[in-house]
């Protein structure tokens, strides 16, 4: 996980610089805030690979020397086919188009939303279709 | 060197059932394979491609004569309005990154899938919707719309814009900025944790390397975009004056915060096409990528700097800060210098062969180098402020854009054969390079000129100046011949319906994914190599062809090693 | 500055599109042989960062030599007010009863004297509009709210055709202006044929609506049969 961390951490840092530059130069505060929220999201998940690097062991897709056995064994839980997503989609399409053409798109559309979170939460925790 | 095979990395296991899943629309609509959605967004793009391609001629067709009564004013600002946007919002960024990422990336990492199938088809989802949102403009009285795809303030507010094309654009872009966040998450999420073993970051293929960065320029940026529409829609329909300045706002901050998005926007689509390429070049030159460590600091070093250039779209409104923007701007050539040096370099004393992918490639690295010597002088504020807004700007981009449209086909090409299993007429696609590579310099050199002799754009009529006809008439051949260049394209793909079948690897290529079959099977892998470099499958096919350190040269059969 | 970043550009480019001919022509595959396998070269790829970053700080030095001399504000003598809405031009010459106004084609004319500096205060009633002038090779925007200021120079007579530059709604390919450069005596005389009572109460009320309006202007009829002409 090193290098993920160098790599974010390498970009947060670069993004503190040029804010500091920036936004004293020019006082400008768009650009200021954008490039120290920047410089945030970067130190985020940065900081967090690097403290878990630290802390775990080796995995096999960091070792250079690894055997395609060390890998074998359940990856992850990759859900085969799921209705949720399309229904979340629609969702959110509606609420979109309540933006536009009036409150009451809402209806369907906080309702297929709030049905496609339920559901896809119940499927995810109950294992789902392979 | 022996390889160890093994069975598969796999998930919970299931013993040796059979995959009776739904058929037809519904299996469509419930898929979570990252290969059937990237097949998905591949479709849906070029139909976006199209439609956009289809706005484009209309506008050359206006510009035809001086006084072009094809169109109405009005249509006109909605036609460039919505060329640009389903180009850039619908067509472009959806290819690059859902569309040859989705279905490549996994498979060049030796994953089964996405880290996070479903909210992969999310993606898709909300990529569809969104598109038929901003395109329903057309549907509604008052139309599309009208305001150019920057859509500045205060011409974009309710008073100056007002009707529902508008706020369809604004929900459209909504829901497209949000597949493009939720495909960054997968991305960047895939690539960190779902490695095969061996596979560490230095050893990943450029491609996947390029759309990791591409992911995160794509959660740094798309959110300020969200925001900014946000924004946007609030002081349409809230009575905020975030931009207008009656209450006391801002215009040039939409400016800020579109333009903030706005660059990293054009890298996000860049980088993509940028791996795709190096994997081609690198493939059809029969060698390994030159400097491969220099092109991964190369385009860490794009993505950084493209988040402080922003306001170069902003020179001419006078409040920005000039000479900050313009050296983060010429420091860009820089890196990208480094990576067309690097293509040579790859090309260099190899064994180049021309298929219509690599002929694609080479129409690429030709067209963006212009596009991109003629962005450096759009660096400088002096220079641009007299080319701003003039034809010079939309030739430059145009010719940017073209290369990435050459670079796409290139990419459909190389990778088109692994995902349906069969090769595409090379010989349609030759004729369809040329006319494409061709039309695109037909097409951007005369906007060139024009723009250098004071034609402004967006403009639907423009004044009767002697040679400017002559020249809208030359790029609009051009525009033909690119139009000529996508039928072309069409055509290959029905004729070759299921004729050439491509076998595993018909390309010799170096990756990983052209060790499995094509098209791939149900997560991605039967066995997996051994991976000890960035060209696992060389590796395995060529096993006494290793790239070489520093200093060293082959050893050939018949020499004798000095002592 | 324009003929050196040509110059550059133009080496720039020969030299790898050459590069590129000829590592296309040289080295095609003419056999199934697998060539040597290199890849990478320290020194090489040194030369081709360090030196692109030498031309990006020469470039950039070129720029800001220009640059200053650009924004400089040397002393003035002449002050033009232009006030771009949606969609025409009105400008004012403060301190005068100068006032020119026009709607899209009806092409209102900025004049000016030759070889004086003039001092342009730009701004805009409603929403962005740009103001451009081919043959001063320049544009500044028209923002709303917000008052640009430039100097400008003209050292040639004639008239010259400008635009509008950013897009500002229906009209915007016909807002037209032009700006005509006159011998000094002639902009003399110019001005003092405003000294009549109209013209002075016109003046008036339009330096009292100088400042923002938010309400957009609609021509009664676009005249652009007749535009293109002269």
């Amino acid at each position: 996980m090193k290098v993920e961390a160098k790599i974010l951490i390498g970009l947060g840092v670069f993004f503190g610089l040029m804010c500091l530059v920036y936004w004293n130069w020019s006082l400008e505060n768009a650009g200021g805030v954008m490039m120290f929220a920047a410089m945030l999201l970067c130190f985020l998940p940065g900081g967090y690979y690097y403290w878990w690097s630290r802390r775990m062991k080796m995995r096999p897709e960091d070792d250079p020397n690894a055997t395609q056995a060390s890998g074998a064994g359940v990856v992850g839980a990759f859900p085969g086919t799921s209705i949720w997503p399309f229904t979340l989609g629609m969702g959110a399409f509606f609420v979109v188009l309540a933006l536009v053409f009036g409150i009451w798109f809402m209806v369907p559309g906080i309702g297929l939303v709030a049905w496609a979170m339920l559901g896809g939460t119940a499927e995810g925790r109950r294992g789902g279709k392979v | 060197m022996t390889d160890v095979l093994v069975p598969p990395v796999h998930v919970e296991d299931h013993g040796h059932e059979e995959h009776h899943g739904p058929t037809g629309i519904l299996k469509w609509i419930t898929t979570t394979d990252h290969k059937i959605i990237g097949l998905s967004y591949t479709v849906t793009a070029v139909i976006m491609l199209v439609i956009g391609g289809m706005f484009a001629e209309i506008i050359r067709a206006q510009l035809a004569t001086p006084n072009g009564t094809l169109v109405s004013l009005a249509q006109y600002n909605e036609l460039f309005t919505m060329h640009g946007s389903v180009m850039i919002y619908l067509f472009a960024g959806p290819f690059a990154f859902g569309a040859l990422a989705n279905i490549i990336v996994p498979i060049q990492i030796g994953a089964p899938d996405m880290a996070f199938p479903r909210l992969n088809a999310l993606s898709y989802w909300l990529y569809l919707t969104g598109a038929i949102t901003m395109l329903s403009g057309f549907f509604v009285s008052g139309g599309a719309a009208n305001f150019g795809w920057v859509a500045y303030a205060p011409l974009s507010n309710s008073l100056n814009t007002p009707g529902s094309g508008a706020d369809l654009w604004i929900g459209g872009l909504l829901l497209t900025g949000f597949s493009a966040i939720f495909t960054g998450v997968n991305l960047c999420a895939t690539i960190f944790y779902l490695r095969a073993p061996g596979m560490t970051m230095f050893r990943m293929p450029i491609f996947t390397w390029n759309m990791l960065v591409t992911s995160i320029l794509i959660l740094l940026a798309f959110p300020v975009l969200t925001a900014g529409l946000i924004m946007l829609y609030a002081d349409r329909h809230f009575g905020t004056h975030i931009f207008s300045v009656a209450g006391g706002g801002v215009p040039v901050l939409w400016q800020h915060l579109f333009w903030f998005w706005g660059h990293p926007e054009v890298y996000i689509l860049a980088l993509p096409f940028f791996g795709m390429v190096t994997e081609i070049i690198a493939v059809f030159s029969r060698k390994p990528v030159f400097g491969y460590k220099g092109m991964v600091f190369a385009t860490l070093s794009i993505a950084a700097l493209s988040l402080g250039v922003w306001a170069h779209h902003m020179f001419t409104t006078g409040v920005v800060l000039l000479p900050f923007f313009s050296i983060m701007s010429l420091l860009i050539a820089v890196p990208t210098g480094i990576k067309i040096f690097n293509w040579i370099g790859t090309m260099w004393r190899g064994e180049v062969w021309f298929s219509t992918a690599m002929l694609m490639a080479l129409g690429f690295l030709v067209t963006f180098l212009i596009g991109g010597l003629t962005g450096i002088y759009l660096a400088s504020p002096p220079l641009d402020f007299f080319t701003h807004d003039t034809y010079f700007v939309v030739a430059h981009f145009h010719s940017v854009v073209m290369a990435l449209v050459l670079a796409g086909m290139a990419g459909l090409y190389y990778w088109g054969p692994k995902i349906t299993g069969y090769l595409l007429n090379e010989r349609i696609g030759k004729a369809q390079f040329w006319f494409l590579f061709i039309g695109s310099q037909v097409f951007t050199f005369p906007l060139y000129i024009l723009g250098l002799d004071g034609m402004a754009r967006r403009m639907a009529v423009y004044p009767h100046q002697p040679q400017w006809k002559m020249l809208n008439d030359l790029s609009t051949l051009g525009a033909v011949l690119i139009g000529i260049s996508t039928v072309l394209f069409v055509i290959n793909v029905v004729v070759s319906w299921k004729k050439y079948p491509a076998g595993d690897n018909p390309w010799d290529g170096h990756t990983l994914e052209w060790f499995t079959t094509s098209p791939p099977p149900h997560h991605n892998f039967y066995r997996l190599p051994q991976i000890r470099s960035e060209r696992p499958t060389w590796d395995h096919n060529h096993p006494g062809h290793p790239a070489l350190g520093h200093g060293q040269h082959e050893v050939h059969e018949n020499e004798v090693p000095a002592s | 500055m324009w003929q050196g970043f040509s110059i550059g550009a133009v080496i720039i480019g020969a030299l790898v599109v050459a590069l590129i001919l000829w590592a296309v022509f040289r080295y095609r595959r003419t056999s199934d042989r697998i060539p040597e396998q290199s890849q990478y070269h320290l020194p090489l790829e040194m030369l081709y960062t360090v030196v692109p970053i030498l031309i990006v700080f020469g470039l950039f030095a070129a720029t800001l030599v220009v640059e200053n001399k650009e924004v400089a504000n040397p002393k003035t003598s002449v002050i033009v007010n232009v006030n771009a809405f949606q969609w025409g031009w009105k400008f004012t010459y403060p301190g005068t009863n100068a006032l020119v106004y026009g709607q899209t084609t009806e092409d209102p004319v900025m004049e000016i004297p030759v070889n004086t500096n003039v001092h342009v205060n730009l701004t805009s009633s409603d929403v962005i509009h740009g103001f451009y002038v081919k043959e001063f090779n320049f544009s500044r925007y028209a923002l709303p709210g917000v008052l640009n200021q430039f100097t400008l120079r003209a050292q040639n007579t004639g008239t010259f055709f400008g635009q509008c530059t950013q897009l500002c709604g229906l009209y915007h390919s016909l807002m037209w202006f032009r700006v005509k450069v006159v011998s000094q005596s002639d902009y003399a005389a110019w001005i003092a044929s405003f000294n009549n009572p109209a013209a002075e109460a016109a003046a008036k009320a339009a330096n009292k609506t100088t400042s923002q309006q938010t309400s957009s202007i609609v021509p009664s009829k676009p005249a652009y049969t007749n535009f293109g002409v002269k």
